[in-house]
Order: structure tokens, then sequence, then C-alpha cells
């Protein structure tokens, strides 16, 4: 029997209307633990580098973390991989909520599509039972109403669903897959689903998840959720509201926004405004969200409440967690309401939240610069919000203009040409980004930005403060009980830091220490990734409950393979390599890792290379960010290396 | 029949507060794993949630008794605008659904409020349920001398068999495995 996994993946090949139940070797969980290192393992060995996002080649897989339901608290992560058709390469996206766990339920570590289906389907699992259906009554149909018709057609109201609307139908290269209250949102995973033919996916389970050590392993749930109680009740002075807990930003409970409204862009990721938030706005926009938000709810075993159920009257319900209120709010210089309104589509149409507003706000701006005309835009409203709306249906329907915008700004700038390219400036690896332009370089964020492999901020920073605190005597009161640390020296690293002068950014933290603290918060996002663990009681706030000192016990409870530190860490370590080595296969080079271009208005090109340079040696890349021979063997990756070697891509760099 | 006194355990469920995590499910079915702990599976809790989002429907449901047949003429609750079933509030391992049987034998469950000597502070699900949904209460009544002793958890899974297949079948099936 296999402890914490199930050891078994269903593969379904959507062309042959093929299932098939297959076991997986265990030696794999050793090497990548699970979740995105096993994924990431896959689509090297599976996944031709020439594979188009859209070929029946590429495969769509949508995979539960390695502790995902057992009793570790936040286990609930679906990590969902595949070829992106936006960036061209790995894209990874995960969702919270109730999939994984209830997929693990029904016997499966993973659910593997290839092929393509000419009719639209959807997938039913029931435990050992598993059908390929019918969805020609659900086309169209939005993603939350899909989920509630498959449980009524279906008669359980305890079916997860993880579904598509009619964004991701329709290939928008920005579509979400949307499940409850979480979504799988970036690099246009649901535009693939699309693409195969497959609506839906769902799943009812009630079998067994074992744990090895069982008395050991609730010993370490109950000190999480200790711990957990603990935080609630010290939340972490001196940052804005948003950053003193644990989970995702609680944007549903917190109505102060000063943070968001004041220190993000509004527009096409353009405009400060730094006096936005003022006591009248604050009374109205903490009314707007009272009125609408019925319930503060979780995800599968966590105490945290993130989401929240919306009711905006004369609209149907839908769910919400996070940051999405403020997208389209911001985007169209408008209100809280509005954000509500038009985000409740946008649930159902399945549409990325931080993408969809911004290529919205730029094909707007392309009209007002004289690049576009309102022939571009025949029956549009005159109003803003009214134009958001039209710019929506026309995007997920691709239509006119829409099917243009639905790309993206990158490839929406370069088909309309005529200078639009200037205006597509918020992405990295042809995404968009957070709407966020910044004074002065920070080296941290710096080459997290540029080299982060999910090309998306908050999924590779977190743990260390974003900022220095003002005086020194507040650092080291801070790092006092910052036990989370893999090492001591991350502490000094903190408190030296200073807000100005000598020990300040750009040039402190060092390139060797900047290096340093983005390999531990990157690793500890790959651990989750792997693990299934939600980055909210991880990888992204402050003084988390999981960290690297009680992680390995955790996986050696689970699974009864014993594992150090060193070994969980150098897991990390070797799916942080393949997810690097997959996407240079796919062509990505050293020019390609760089922040969008006016993310910070002072920029020191010498600086910048060096901070590379280290980084890049950190982690055992070449000065093209291609992992070296050497490291790959180290890693028990030599088979990357061999392919490298073969198909030139050292010697032609 | 003489009175005692006797420590009554109920659980008061605030079902306002619920956010549909599910905790009590993974904790209340560890528990009740062998080896304790060993395994979670929602599907063998002696609580399970009622859990609608989209009409904030969260109610918190403890396995009670088992019965033999379904009711008839079933009502409909209309609560705050909300329409529940009267089986939403049911305790009941009844024939007329899947809830409180275990998933492979179909045997019924029942919560017994997690007894254990020496005694727990209060039961696992109230524990892991930081929302404070579920509240424990003790309390001292006065109740008759309980002659019947209590049926353990064979007794109520054979007194289910034996309603479902009758006796005879049941001893012939238990004498037939009994063989070497
Ligand atoms: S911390 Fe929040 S987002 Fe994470 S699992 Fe818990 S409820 Fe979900
Ligand atoms: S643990 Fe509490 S909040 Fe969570 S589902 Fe159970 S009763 Fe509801
Ligand atoms: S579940 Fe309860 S209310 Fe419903 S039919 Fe059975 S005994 Fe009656
Ligand atoms: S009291 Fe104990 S047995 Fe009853 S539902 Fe809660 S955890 Fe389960």
């Amino acid at each position: 029997m296999r402890y914490g996994e199930i050891g078994f993946d269903l593969e379904v090949n959507l062309s042959r209307g093929s299932i098939d139940r297959v076991e997986t070797d265990p030696n794999d969980t050793k090497l990548y633990l699970g979740g995105l290192g096993t994924n990431a393992k896959i689509m090297w060995d599976r996944v031709p580098a020439e594979t188009d996002a859209f070929s029946e080649d590429n495969l769509l897989i949508f995979s539960s973390g390695l502790l995902c339901g057992t009793a570790a608290p936040g286990s609930n992560r679906t990590i969902v991989s595949t070829i992106s058709p936006q960036t061209k390469l790995m894209a990874y996206s995960m969702m919270g909520g109730f999939f994984a766990p209830e997929l693990k339920y029904a016997g499966y570590d993973k659910v593997i599509i290839s092929g393509k289906s000419e009719e639209l389907v959807y997938l039913w699992i029931h435990n050992d039972k598993v059908e390929i259906r019918d969805a020609s009554h659900l086309k169209g149909m939005g993603a939350t109403a899909t989920s509630e018709a498959i449980r009524t057609e279906l008669k359980d109201p305890d079916i997860q669903v993880a579904a598509i609307g009619l964004a991701g139908e329709n290939r928008v290269f920005y579509a979400s897959i949307e499940q409850g209250r979480s979504s799988a949102s970036r690099g246009g995973i649901g535009a693939v689903m699309g693409d195969k033919g497959l609506k839906a996916i769902a799943v009812r389970g009630t079998k067994d998840i074992n744990v090895a050590d069982p008395a050991k392993y609730m010993e370490l749930c109950d000190d999480v959720l200790k711990y957990i109680k603990f935080r609630g009740e010290n939340p972490i002075k001196g940052v804005p509201p948003i950053l003193q807990g644990l989970g995702s930003p609680q944007e549903m409970a917190i109505v102060d926004e000063e943070w968001h409204t004041t220190n993000f862009t509004w527009g096409n990721s353009r405009t400060r405004r730094k006096d936005f938030w003022t006591h009248e706005i604050e009374q109205k926009w903490k009314q707007t969200q009272e009125n609408v938000r019925t319930r503060l709810i979780s995800c599968h075993n966590c105490p945290m409440k993130c989401g929240a159920t919306i009711s905006v009257p004369g609209l149907p319900t839908y769910m919400m967690k996070c940051y999405s209120k403020l997208t389209y709010t911001m985007a169209a210089f408008s209100d809280l309401d509005f954000g509500f309104r038009i985000a409740q589509k946008a649930t159902e149409y399945g549409v990325d939240g931080f993408s969809a507003p911004q290529a919205m706000a730029f094909g707007l701006e392309l009209l007002e610069a004289g690049i576009l005309t309102l022939e571009d835009f025949p029956g549009m409203p005159e109003d803003t919000e009214g134009r958001f709306f039209y710019l929506l249906d026309k995007i997920v329907r691709r239509e006119g203009i829409g099917d243009y915008l639905a790309d993206g700004t990158y490839w929406a700038a370069r088909r309309i040409g005529k200078g639009a390219e200037k205006f597509d400036h918020n992405t990295i690896k042809k995404h968009e980004q957070l709407p966020l332009k910044l004074g002065m370089l920070n080296p941290v964020y710096y080459l997290m930005y540029s080299t982060g492999e999910k090309i998306n901020i908050t999924q590779i920073e977190g743990q260390f403060p974003q900022e220095p605190f003002a005086t020194r005597e507040l650092r080291e009161e801070f790092v006092k009980d910052w036990f989370q640390v893999p090492d001591e020296k991350f502490k000094k690293y903190y408190a030296d830091w200073e807000p100005r002068g000598e020990m300040s950014n750009p040039y402190y933290p060092t390139p060797q220490m900047a290096s340093e603290i983005v390999d531990w918060m990157e690793k500890m996002h790959y651990i989750d990734d792997a693990l299934g663990m939600c980055a909210g009681l991880s990888s992204f706030p402050l003084k988390p409950p999981y960290h690297i000192h009680n992680y390995p016990e955790f996986v050696t409870a689970a699974t009864g393979i014993k594992m150090t530190k060193d070994d969980v860490w150098k897991s990390a370590t070797r799916t942080r390599t393949l997810m690097r080595a997959l996407n240079v296969r796919r062509g990505m080079r050293r020019t390609d890792d760089k922040p969008p271009e006016d993310h910070w208005r002072k920029r020191f090109p010498d600086l910048e290379k060096e901070l590379l340079d280290n980084y890049y040696k950190l982690k055992g890349f070449n000065d093209q960010g291609i992992p070296t021979k050497e490291s790959l063997e180290d890693l028990e990756m030599g088979f990357v290396a061999e392919e490298f070697e073969q198909k030139g891509i050292y010697s032609n760099g | 029949m003489a009175k005692v006194k006797k420590i009554v355990k109920s659980i008061t469920i605030d079902a306002d507060k619920c956010n549909g995590c599910k905790a009590c499910e993974v904790i209340c079915s560890s528990w009740h794993a062998t080896p304790r702990y060993s395994s979670n599976n929602p599907a063998r809790s002696r609580i399970r949630i009622v859990r609608l989002p989209l009409r904030d429907i969260y109610l918190p449901v403890y396995a009670g008794e088992y019965t033999e047949s379904e009711c008839t003429g079933r009502d409909k609750y209309i609560i705050d605008g909300k329409e529940y079933n009267e089986c939403d509030f049911c305790r009941a391992s009844c024939p007329s659904r899947d809830l409180f049987k275990e998933p492979d034998s179909g045997l019924p469950l029942k919560c017994d409020m997690c007894e254990e000597t020496p005694a727990l502070a209060q039961p696992k699900c109230v524990e892991w349920c930081h929302a404070e949904a579920l509240i424990y209460v003790e309390r001292e009544e006065e109740v008759e001398e309980d002659e019947q002793p209590k049926l353990g958890d064979i007794e109520i899974g054979l007194g289910s068999m034996i309603d479902k297949y009758g006796l005879q079948q049941v001893l012939d099936t238990v004498a037939r495995m009994a063989k070497p």
C-alpha cells in the first residue's frame, strides 16, 4: 500500500475515448514528491518541445498534491499543468477549494487528459466508475451554472466540479478553470481545456487516504492548528492589514483598501492615485462589500476563511476570493460596486482577473490614442463601465476587436501594430502582471519578477518582508521569533536592511544575499505546489505555520519515506530546475528573464546583470539561464542534460 | 425504575458560523480509523455538512440512530428564505440516503461523542472547528436508570443487517464465514 499518495493516476485520452487507471512509480515520489513535481516530470517525458498548446499531444494535468486529503490543514490545492497558449511555455496554475481532496477520495492522484474530443464532453469520476459524458446541453453555459447543472443531473450535491465558461470554450488566452470558490486562472489553461472539448470534470469519492505514521502525523497537524490560532491572535505589527495575518490576503473580510488602491496602478496599469483613499470612500466601499457578502467561506479542511459568497441584488450568486474585487474596479477607474457586478459575469465566463481587465483597459487606451477607432467598437456604450461589460462580451465570444484582445495585450499589440506595442508595457514573457509601478529597484523583487517560472509575482514572493521596517529596533523585534528561516543568516540580512542609505535598495541586500533570499522563497512555493499545500498557510504570508523545519516531518509521517530537510530542499531544487529545463527546451533564454520594462522608474543595468549572474550561479544555471550538465547530474536528471546536448542547446546558446 | 444523575453530553450547533470547511468530517473519520488517525475519509465521518454555498446553506448534522425505513410525506422547511428538506436536519442512518453509512459495507454510523477513557476535554470535531460553529455542552440530568445494556457497534451493525436480510440469512452467512 502507498501512504499519503494514492499511487494511481487516471489517464483519459479524449481522441480515442479511452480511460485507464495507471499505477505510478514510487521512486518519482522520492525525487519529485508529487503535485507540480511529478507533473513537470510527466510534461518532460511526454510533451515534446515543439508541441503547440492546441495540439492533441499537449497534456492537461489536474493533480492533487502529496498531502491533499490527509488531515493536514489547508492541503487542498489542485495543480493544473499544460502548455500555455499565451506564453508558449509550461503553465501551472493552482486552485484551492475541494477538488483535489475529492479526487484522492475517489482513488487518484492525478487526471491526465490527452487528445481532443470533437463534441463537447465532461468527465464524471465516481470512485472506480469513470465516464466521458455528453456536454452539448452545457455549451455556452457559465462555469458556476455548469457545476450546478452537473450536480443536479447526477443528483449529488457533494460532487466537486471544475468547469470552464464561454471564454474557455472559445480559447481565450487567459481563460480560467473555475471550481466553486476557487479558480486556476493564470496562463490560459482554461483555453486548453476548451480546445480539448472538455467542459468540466466532476468528481466524487468515498475511499480512504492513509498515512504511514498516524500518531506522529496527527501531532504535527495539531501543532499547525495551534500555531494558526496563535497567529490569529498575534497579527504582525507594522505592515498593512492585508499582510498581517495568514491565508490569502483577506480581501473578503477586510474593507480597508488603502494599500491596494494607492500603491497599485489604475487603468492599463498606468496611474497611481496616492490620494484616492478617503474616509468617504471607505464608508461607501464598506457598505457595498457588506451588502453583497453573504458569508466568509473556507477551502477543504482549513480554518481560515479567505473566500466569500457574493450576492449582488439582481445577479446570480457567485463566490470570490482575493484581489479580483479590485482589478476590474481599478482598470475602469470605477468603484467597488462595479467590481462586484462585473466579477460575477467574469466568473461565469471564466477569465483571469489579472489579465482580462488589463486587456480591456489596453483596448480602450488604444482607442484614446487613435490607434483604434470607434469603428473597431461597433455599438459600444459611452460610459466606461458599460464599455467594460461590452468588451468582456466581445472577448469571450472572440467577436471583432474582442478576438484580438482575447490573446492578451502582447499578442493583440503585435497583431494590431501601428505602435500598439508600446501600450503592452506590463507583461513578462507575454503574460500580464499585477498592476504595479514603483520607484526604486528592489533587488529581491527584480530577481523574482525576472526569473520566476510561474511568471506571477504572488506565486514566488512571501516569507521575507517586502520592505525593511523603519528602525533597527523594530527589525530586531521582528526576527526574534522568526523560527521559519531555513538559516540564521536571513535574520541578519533582514535586521541590517535599511530603508535609506548604504544598506538599502538597490545595493542591499547584495546580489549574493538577494539570490539566497529568492532561493528560499521560491523553494517554499515549489514545496507547497508539490504537497498541494495552500501558499496562504506556508510560502506566502510572514511567519506561516508550515516551513522547512516541519515539512520533512510531514512528508515522512505521511508517506513512510524517510526525508530530511536536505532531501525536501533538494527535491524542490530538482523541480525548480526541471521547470526551467522544460522552458529552456521550448526556447526560453536569458533575454526573457526581465521584469516589465517600466516596473521601476530607476533601473541599474550593471547591478541587474550582477543580480542575474549571481542567481544563475546559485541555481546551477549557465550564463544563459540554462541548467548546467553538472547541476543536472547532481540532481539525478542526467536525462535532461543528454537531451540538451543532443539538441545542441548548450552550444547554440 | 430508579432515578440516577448522569452527565449528558451534547453539542450546540451554530450553523450561522459554519463556513463549510469539513474539518470536522476529516477529524471525525481520522479519529475513528483503526489504527487511530491512520486514514481520512469524510464518507466515514459521523458528522456531515449539508453544504450548498450558492444557497448559503451550511448545516452540520450528527449521525444518530439507524432506522429501518424512511419516512413518508417528508416536509420542506423555509427558514430565512432558504428551503431545506426535512432529511437535511435528520440524524438517521436511513435507507433513503447514503449518509451515515460505512461506504463499503453500508453499515450504519453513529456519533459516539468520541467516547474514550480517560475522557477527552471535548469531542474532536468541536476541537477542530475553529469557526466555533460546534459548541460542546455538558449538563447534569436526572434520568431513569439504564436497564438495557448499551448496544455496541457490532450489535447495531448486526441489527441493521438482520433488518435488511432477515435473521436466518445473517446466521447462515456467519456460519459459512466461520468455517475454516
Ligand atoms: S488559507 Fe484561505 S485560501 Fe488557503 S486553504 Fe485556507 S481558506 Fe483556502
Ligand atoms: S469544522 Fe466547523 S466550520 Fe468547518 S464545516 Fe465543520 S462545523 Fe462547519
Ligand atoms: S433521512 Fe430522516 S427524515 Fe429523511 S426519510 Fe430518513 S428518517 Fe426520514
Ligand atoms: S463527537 Fe466525535 S464521534 Fe461525534 S461527530 Fe464529533 S468527532 Fe465524530
